[in-house]
């Protein structure tokens, strides 16, 4: 049979690595985050697309981005002024349509993409087309000697090289170089010809799979800017990243990727000019806003479990209700590991709970005010031989009207704190003195005096470790560290040491 | 203030509250016994179906209803003791000592009236000293009468024996004298004082008041030196067969010396308090492994006379 001793330990341990693990996956998939005043970047990622009209019917056709590793998109959202918006949903991603019987004008038109860095996102539908087709099917624009010369550039480029990435860093580097060959000149001497162009082109010649990656540098404050244009170069196993004028990169990491594919970013019919900028602006956003709102939107499983779907009275509820394990924990730690003597177990947390409501000082004093006057009263009461329910109702029904009293006093003087008390929950109130006034008769005044104040100790303890906006945020975000406050719980439970009030306790026998 | 290491506590072999809760009170007092031990009119019907003696039971109350005919309940009793059947710590517990006509007199001098007393039975009944308030009864019965021989130790009550019974072997003992400031009550927190006793012969070993030793009686100033408990053996016994008789592993049996009839039972605690370390300036720890080494089967004479002769 398996100890107790045993049992208990492995349930502390399930308990804490389920709540950890939980948490941990928030925070670092679903990008929950752990302090309430954790902010975040929002990138907005705006296209302008500057148009003039020939007056007849127009279209423009501007490719869209889609979710990205790494990089997460909230919202997506265009503007389209006079013209028609539609978007439709490609092979390899979505296409927006603006569209317009009779432009004849200058317009402006803007799609918005916000966005935010987040390193371990991963979408969860990727859509990842290799557009290979040879758009640069240049054998009919090319004359001989161009064909011989390009020829020979990749007779050169395929002897220095491995495989297709090598190949195309190969061929980066020779029309890069600052004293080309011959045959380099020559194809650059080509009108409308490029270094991106001409790369491509013998890319696309030589069969190696390569696709364009447009996209834009996040970086606060870009404007009209032009797309960045990388070339993606597919190897036997990985994939290599090439920026046209330095050779081979690594994607950045604040690269955001608007485009991926050899098809052009933007097509236009009837249209006499147009011109795609992109600007881009940072906001730095509370993150539990972000998250809370992620959640809400997007159709997460596991977060649609989440407190934040509940309608926002029962949210508040919860999180007071989340609170009281805290306050639990801390008595716990005081009774057991402290050893400190309370009056009834759990009234420090319900005490704790008042604390919170009229504020640490005000709530002091009012149970100071209303105990005394209550133990009183009740000395009073007692004399009247009541019944022990019955006294206890008189006691409470006085401490009603004491509360009532200096409700009204204090309004009248100013004090709004003090109106908060008529929240401090009379009924424990009340018991606390007919209990106080008990153990004073039986055991004297330093006993009663010695478990009041030791509930006050812990409920002030209690009152901090619940008032706190980080301890809020935790229990309500991460309800799932309930079951780590219950594995402490129960090993604390289990603890046969001493207390700490025993070293004080026992101290007189260390020295016989 | 005195402190100590937990190492210091640990090499003394003292034992904790969370060790007493989990380790002994946890492991071997189950809960379905504790009504037994807990109210007190079954504890005594219990003592006296195994032959233990106990105080004399006059009367019980049940019912408010019943306190209209208290004069008449009380009419033959010139002393008693009035006690919630599951009261604890000695909450409650009221002695009268003599009556003169409706005017009854505590152990220490005060007058109750009759309808003082119809009070203090109602608040009885109301639970107030019962454990977790429930509705109680009230126990009316014989008051031990004073034994002269404790007398030096003792100011206006009546000194009892504390005797810790671990798996039926008395493992630790220690007398409790109630002082002036313990308002004749024979309750260490309340300030009366702990003797440890030897449970080889019953004879003094140290005494305490609140946690802090002492040699004489505050009130009577005579010196424990010379305590020594009569009949100890007789003493012993009388508590470990409580063992057989609740079935509880861990267990603390009170006894009182009466003038007339000598020892008696006066209550069991389930739960029994670590104060006794105190008093015998011991921890108990050493004495409940040796216990647990005991592979032998004992009744309760045979765990008496080991205790005596191998507990120290």
């Amino acid at each position: 049979m398996i100890s107790s001793r045993f049992q208990v330990l492995m349930i502390v341990m399930l308990l804490a690595m389920a709540g950890l693990f939980v948490s941990w996956y928030k925070v670092v998939y679903l990008g929950v985050p752990v302090t309430p005043h954790d902010k975040r970047s929002v990138f907005t990622v705006t296209a302008e697309v500057d148009l003039e009209g020939t007056g007849s019917a127009a279209s423009v056709s501007l490719r869209l981005p889609s979710q990205q590793p790494g990089m997460k998109i909230l919202e997506r959202e265009g503007e389209a002024g006079e013209f028609g918006m539609t978007t439709a949903s490609m092979q390899d991603g979505e296409l927006l349509h603006w569209t317009k019987r009779q432009f004849d004008d200058k317009s402006k038109l803007f799609y918005k993409v916000r966005v935010t860095p987040e390193p371990l996102y991963e979408p969860q539908e990727r859509k990842d087309m290799w557009d290979t087709s040879p758009a640069y099917d240049d054998t009919q624009f090319w004359d001989a000697s161009e064909q011989a010369a390009a020829a020979g550039i990749l007779n050169f480029a395929r002897e220095h090289s491995a495989d297709g990435i090598s190949l195309a860093a190969q061929l980066i580097d020779m029309f890069n170089t600052e004293m080309p060959t011959d045959a380099v000149k020559e194809l650059l001497a080509k009108k409308n010809e490029t270094t991106s162009s001409l790369v491509m082109a013998l890319l696309a010649r030589e069969k190696v799979p390569f696709r364009k990656v447009r996209g834009i540098m996040l970086e606060d404050g870009q404007k009209k800017r032009r797309a960045v244009t990388l070339l993606e170069v597919k190897g036997t196993d990985e994939t290599g990243y090439f920026s046209f004028k330095s050779g081979q990169i690594t994607l950045p990491e604040n690269f955001f990727v608007w485009s991926l594919g050899n098809r052009a970013m933007m097509t236009t019919k009837g249209i006499a000019k147009a011109r795609l900028r992109f600007s881009v602006s940072e906001a730095k956003v509370a993150a539990s806003m972000l998250s809370k709102r992620e959640m809400l939107r997007q159709g997460n499983d596991f977060l649609n479990f989440s407190l934040y779907t509940l309608p926002s009275s029962q949210q508040n509820a919860f999180k007071q209700l989340l609170l009281i394990p805290i306050g639990a924990l801390v008595v716990v730690i005081f009774r057991i590991l402290i050893g400190i003597r309370t009056m009834g177990t759990f009234m420090p947390v319900l005490f704790a709970l008042a604390f919170i409501q009229t504020t640490l000082i005000s709530g002091l004093a009012m149970f100071f005010v209303i105990v005394a006057s209550g133990l009183i009263v009740r000395s009073y009461l007692s004399r009247l031989q009541l019944l022990l329910v019955a006294r206890i109702s008189a006691v409470i029904i006085v401490v009603i009207s004491i509360m009532s009293i200096m409700s009204i006093i204090s309004f009248k003087l100013g004090i709004d704190e003090v109106l908060k008390i008529t929240f401090f929950p009379m009924i424990i109130l009340s018991w606390t003195i007919e209990r106080m006034s008990i153990l004073w008769e039986e055991s004297g005044a330093r006993e009663a005096l010695t478990q009041v104040g030791g509930s006050l100790i812990v409920a002030i303890a209690a009152s901090f470790a619940m008032d706190n906006d980080f301890v809020r945020h935790l229990t309500f975000t991460f309800p799932e560290l309930q079951l780590l406050v219950l594995a402490m719980v129960i090993l604390i439970g289990r603890y046969t040491g001493y207390r700490l009030s025993e070293l004080v306790r026992f101290a007189p026998m260390a020295g016989r | 203030m005195k402190l100590v290491t937990f190492g210091a506590l640990r090499r003394k072999g003292i034992i904790g509250m969370n060790y007493r809760n989990i380790e002994l009170i946890g492991r071997y007092n189950p809960r379905k016994l504790y009504p037994m031990v807990d109210n007190k009119l079954m504890t005594k019907e219990l003592a006296t179906a195994s032959g233990v003696p106990v105080t004399e039971l006059y009367a019980t109350i049940e019912r408010q209803s019943q306190l209209r005919d208290l004069h008449t309940i009380l009419a033959t009793y010139d002393s008693f003791v009035v006690k919630p059947d599951y009261g604890s710590g000695g909450k409650g517990i009221v002695v009268i000592t003599h009556r003169e006509g409706d005017t009854f007199i505590k152990a220490s001098g005060d007058a109750l009236s009759l309808s003082d007393l119809r009070k203090h039975f109602s608040n009885v009944l109301s639970g107030l000293y019962s454990l977790g308030g429930r509705y109680d009864t009230a126990i009316i019965e014989k008051v031990v009468a004073f034994d002269p021989m404790f007398a030096n130790y003792s100011f206006e009550g009546v000194p009892d024996i504390r005797i810790i019974v671990y798996r039926g072997y008395p493992v630790m003992a220690m007398m409790r004298c109630p002082t002036k400031e313990s308002d004749g009550k024979a309750n260490l927190h309340q300030g009366a004082v702990g003797v440890g006793l030897n449970l080889k012969d019953g004879s003094a070993l140290s005494a305490v008041i609140h946690d802090r030793p002492v040699t004489h009686h505050p009130d009577t100033h005579h010196d424990f030196a010379h305590l020594r408990v009569p009949q100890w053996e007789a003493v012993l016994s009388m508590a470990s067969s409580c063992y057989e008789m609740t079935g509880l592993g861990y267990l603390g049996a009170d006894i009182v010396f009466d003038k007339n009839d000598g020892a008696l039972l006066l209550e069991l605690n389930a739960r029994p308090g670590l104060a006794i370390q105190i008093a015998n300036g011991m921890g108990l720890r050493g004495r409940l492994e040796t216990v647990d080494r005991q592979k032998q089967t004992r009744d309760a004479h045979e765990r008496v006379l080991y205790s005596m002769n191998y507990l120290e």
